[in-house]
């Protein structure tokens, strides 16, 4: 390994930190300015990934805020947020790009009525106007190549197959594409990379070795509390700390599914349409159907002490 | 980096540390780890724990090493890491409960409480020293493996194939009538293709299973060979995922790496505990679903067996299907008395034998859908008793 003095490792160019974050606190002040609250961690693994240049692997408990990350930088960089969600058998054509083959058909339909007229027709300049970029269908990872900036969100990395993985892995170190019949396709900037998984399964070494990694935990109850508030201004300060309060019950109380970040937010949003002003054992068995998605987890929640849960809010 | 006046130095001696814990800090993470502090306040000890934790590790696993590591490198105190790697403890088959490892007799009732209380309650954190074989069972398991495979069962997958009978396959006939001119001279079809679905294996290797941990183990090696996905977690007083260890090729080795990451051989059962566990950090998430799971266990149970109960219903809501293999089943006039067993029996697609080579031949008949033969599993034990 080559070390090179301190200093000079700092490639300025490849950096895609917007203006302002100088510092991974910065970059939070900036996020939290969007309504993204992230931690330490989180702001410093968000800032690293953006000044060099490298994507950014996300894995935590479901609705933590994995996926809002890649919005909130697409907010703050004001660059479109291109999102490609995996699934079992996805595969180039559904990734990268694809040909238009019935535009293709009617263009040599067009062009051999409009021959017959005209006489004997231009079989290589027509080949080769089938194969330009108009012909092209842009699927997710293409169209981020082309659009500089951008934010490209592979959403639950580990639901597609491993030969995937590999074909990402190709494009994530180049940030570029070869089309046989076009030509290179590379970013003049590359995009903003956020990759999620639930981890189903194993990623591969490689993959995980070109990005940096995120555990994303449960928020603490300050952190959920001003969450909260930053997401549903019209959330009272007592209403968020009780709700953040019976989240973190929730949690502890060993459930089948417990509830995230998002299902927090839900709870929230549920309380204020029933006009709930505060959350006792009543609106909270009213709504519990916005947190808790498991029978056995609603039995187990309505044991729950809820009023020993809500006294020290 | 208080101590250190060079920060490199500090930096490979951190990297080093890290290798030993278990952390994969290669070269490459190493200079992304240095490259990074360059964006960060490199005296802040905040930046660089971060800087550390977001280029150096991969892997939830990673997270509390990484910690330790962190803290015995720059908190201040000295490296009060243990070592890391112990040496393996000559201990063999001989260290399960006598009266567990042989529960034949198990027939009263009074003996059963016994042998419930057999089930060791101390977590011995103990490593079998899998090179203890011996010759003739080696023998016997190279031959076994030899020939041993575990398909999984076909399922419709989301890819299509190319069929002279199906649904048109639209873009393969345009590009084909492209090739001819703009002529659509023929129809091309398709269909779904077929993969096998995951099988995750969950093997239990308490004192009372001990005398098949080994072979169940290698059983397991060779199923990882096949087409279809494996995952394989051992249950002990814990949970513990060996899939990673199980990918060597040579069993031996993969064995060996086994033994050295498993924390709890020959210790206690706790079933329902480790079922529950198995689910909510890995099976729940999507493991499990769509997936055929084989628990390879006695079902003795030191817990509540109502929670073995619970999770198994869990589980089979899940899973495609749940097959469990007990040894024990293949003894003459054995009924699924024990606590555990009987709990978890009413959730459990396929109840099959798995104490003999023959059974586990049986038992991967059962895994790639070809239906128990549920007799089948006695028959070959009876002639292995």
């Amino acid at each position: 390994m080559v070390v090179r003095p301190a200093g000079r490792l700092r490639d300025v160019t490849s950096s895609l930190l917007p203006a302002g974050a100088t510092s991974p606190a910065a970059l939070a002040d900036l996020l939290g300015a969007g309504g993204y609250l992230a931690d330490d961690g989180l702001a410093a693994a968000a800032y690293l990934a953006l000044a060099m240049g490298r994507p950014l692997l996300l894995e935590g408990e479901a609705g933590t805020g994995k996926t809002a990350l890649a919005a909130a930088l697409a907010d703050l960089l004001e660059a479109p947020l291109i999102r490609l969600q995996c699934y079992e058998g996805i595969d180039a054509s559904m990734a990268l790009y694809d040909w238009d083959f019935p535009r293709q058909l009617l263009h040599l339909r067009a062009a051999e009525t409009a021959a017959g007229a005209a006489g004997t027709p231009d079989t290589a300049a027509l080949e080769g106007e089938l194969y330009t970029r108009r012909f092209l269908l842009a699927r997710p990872l293409l169209a981020a190549l082309e659009t500089s900036p951008s934010v490209l969100l592979i959403d639950e990395i580990d639901r597609a197959d491993d030969e995937f993985e590999a074909f990402l892995l190709e494009i994530l170190s180049e940030y570029a594409v070869s089309i046989p019949e076009l030509g290179t396709v590379r970013a003049a900037v590359p995009p903003v990379v956020v990759l999620t998984s639930n981890r189903t399964r194993e990623l591969h070494d490689a993959l995980k070795r070109r990005c940096f990694y995120h555990w994303l935990p449960h928020p603490s109850i300050e952190r959920e509390i001003a969450i909260l508030r930053a997401r549903l201004p019209q959330v009272t300060e007592r209403l968020a700390r009780q709700v953040a309060l019976a989240a973190a019950a929730l949690r502890s109380a060993g459930l089948l599914k417990p509830p995230g970040v998002a299902e927090t937010l839900d709870w929230a949003r549920a309380l204020l349409v029933l006009g709930a002003g505060e959350l006792d054992p009543e609106s909270a068995a009213a709504t519990l159907g916005a947190v808790l998605k498991y029978r056995e987890d609603q039995e187990r929640a309505s044991e729950l002490d809820w009023r020993a849960v809500l006294s020290s809010a | 980096m208080p101590k250190q006046p060079d920060p490199l130095l500090a930096i490979a001696g951190f990297a080093r540390v890290l290798r030993a814990a278990g952390v994969a800090a290669d070269a490459g993470r190493i200079a992304a780890f240095t490259a990074a502090l360059d964006w960060l306040d490199a005296s802040r000890s905040a930046d660089v724990y971060w800087a550390g934790r977001v280029t150096l590790c991969a892997d939830p696993d990673d997270l509390p090493r990484y910690d330790a590591a962190f803290a015995a490198v720059f908190g201040g105190e000295g490296i009060a890491m243990g070592p890391l790697r112990e040496p393996p403890e000559a201990l063999t088959v001989a260290l399960a409960p006598a009266a567990a490892a042989d529960p034949l007799p198990a027939a009263g009732d009074g003996s059963r409480q016994r042998l419930r209380a057999a089930a060791s309650t101390t977590e011995a954190l103990r490593k079998r020293d899998i090179a203890g074989l011996s010759a003739t069972e080696r023998a016997e398991l190279a031959r076994l493996l030899a020939t041993f495979t575990l398909p999984g069962e076909l399922r419709p997958s989301r890819r299509r194939r190319p069929a002279v009978r199906g649904p048109v396959d639209r873009r393969r006939t345009i590009r084909s009538a492209l090739e001819a001119g703009g002529e659509l001279a023929k129809l091309h079809h398709h269909r779904p293709s077929r993969r096998p679905r995951r099988i995750v294996l969950l093997i239990d290797i308490s004192g009372s299973m001990a005398p098949y941990a080994d072979a169940l183990l290698r059983f397991a090696h060779a199923a990882r060979r096949g087409s279809a996905p494996v995952e394989v977690f051992t249950l002990g007083t814990r949970l513990t995922r060996v899939t990673r260890e199980l990918s060597h090729r040579d069993p031996e080795v993969a064995l060996r790496a086994v033994a050295a990451a498993v924390p709890d051989w020959s210790g206690g059962t706790r079933l329902g505990v480790l079922v529950r566990a198995f689910l909510d950090v890995w099976g729940q998430r999507g493991l499990a679903r769509g997936a055929v799971v084989v628990l390879l266990s006695d079902g003795w149970e030191r817990d509540d067996p109502a929670l073995l109960g619970v999770q198994m219903a869990r589980l089979s809501r899940l899973a495609h299907r749940v097959v469990w293999a007990n040894p024990l089943r293949a003894r003459p006039g054995y009924q699924p008395l024990a606590a555990g067993m009987a709990a978890a029996l009413p959730h459990v697609d396929d109840f099959v034998a798995g104490h003999s080579a023959d059974a586990l031949v049986a038992l991967a008949q059962v895994v790639a859908g070809r239906r128990a033969q549920s007799a089948a599993g006695r028959q070959l034990g009876d002639v292995h008793a």
